[in-house]
């Protein structure tokens, strides 16, 4: 996993660290269109070689998942739908998603989307986005 | 059934920091069904405890990782999950039973038989 002390002083992620927190603690929503209820929840991270992208999107049928790659952007959509209840049931706690959702990545220029592998287990899609051979840094022997 | 705010079991100063996860808690006539959403935890991370009436979910996240990965963009941010849930007295504890699929945990908590609804037939005199 990748632990809150390897987190990269990237400005851009803290910030949206701090923004999560402070809409999970206070419920407030700087935006009407509810970034706080981002889901799948997704973590990405690279190699020289690839781009890893892990959604936590857990309780699907793998065949209900959907990843695309369009222009550079990376799609991962599906709808999770509720379990039915039981007649005379009575939700006591209900916070688990349901619905349709999708999340977008934007991908940088040098991948290989002809060779993306998609792999579900224990409820997290791993996308796996190869960099181009050429993009790889390589070791030039000198004569 | 009740949630661990409305009912803190003064967890142990030492614990380690975790997520909480996602619930979805039903009751009907015949118990309670837990749902909890546990993403990258197998099997064998998964421990569930009864204690006195306190029942602890843990998990540990396992995901395989390749080497030398620099993380980007990191939502999940703690490699484990936890969560605990208060009892009731009507709830048999000896008799729950959980189960795993694709990182979501369903934990069935009957209810003791004597604890059942009856209905109560009303004589006519």
């Amino acid at each position: 996993m990748i632990y809150r002390s390897l987190l990269p002083r990237d400005l851009f992620a803290e910030f949206e660290r701090l923004q999560n927190e402070l809409d999970r603690t206070i419920g407030f929503s700087p935006s009407i269109r509810g970034a706080a209820q981002r889901y799948p929840a997704l973590n990405v991270g690279s190699t020289p070689a690839a781009v890893e992208i892990y959604a936590f999107v857990p309780g699907m049928d793998p065949d209900r998942l959907e990843v695309q790659i369009e222009k550079g952007v990376l799609t991962l959509s599906g709808e999770r739908t509720a379990a039915p209840s039981p007649e005379q049931a009575m939700m006591h706690i209900g916070e688990r998603f349901t619905g349709r959702f999708r999340r977008v990545v934007s991908l940088p220029d040098d991948i290989d989307a002809g060779a993306v592998t998609a792999q579900y287990r224990d409820g997290v899609l791993h996308v796996r986005v190869p960099r181009r051979e050429a993009a790889q840094p390589r070791r030039i022997a000198i004569q | 059934m009740n949630d661990q705010v409305a009912n803190p079991q003064a967890p142990s100063q030492e614990e380690a920091a975790a997520l909480r996860p996602a619930v979805d808690v039903i009751e009907d006539a015949g118990g309670i069904t837990l749902l909890a959403d546990l993403p990258g935890v197998p099997k064998e991370a998964l421990d569930i405890r009864v204690d006195g009436d306190t029942l602890t979910l843990e998990a540990q996240i396992s995901l395989p990782l390749p080497e030398g990965m620099e993380p980007h963009h990191v939502e999940v941010d703690l490699p484990r999950y936890r969560r605990r849930f208060g009892l009731s007295k009507e709830l048999d504890a000896e008799q729950i039973t959980a189960e795993l699929t694709h990182g979501v945990l369903k934990v069935r908590i009957p209810k003791a038989e004597h604890a059942q609804p009856r209905k109560i037939a009303v004589a006519v005199a």
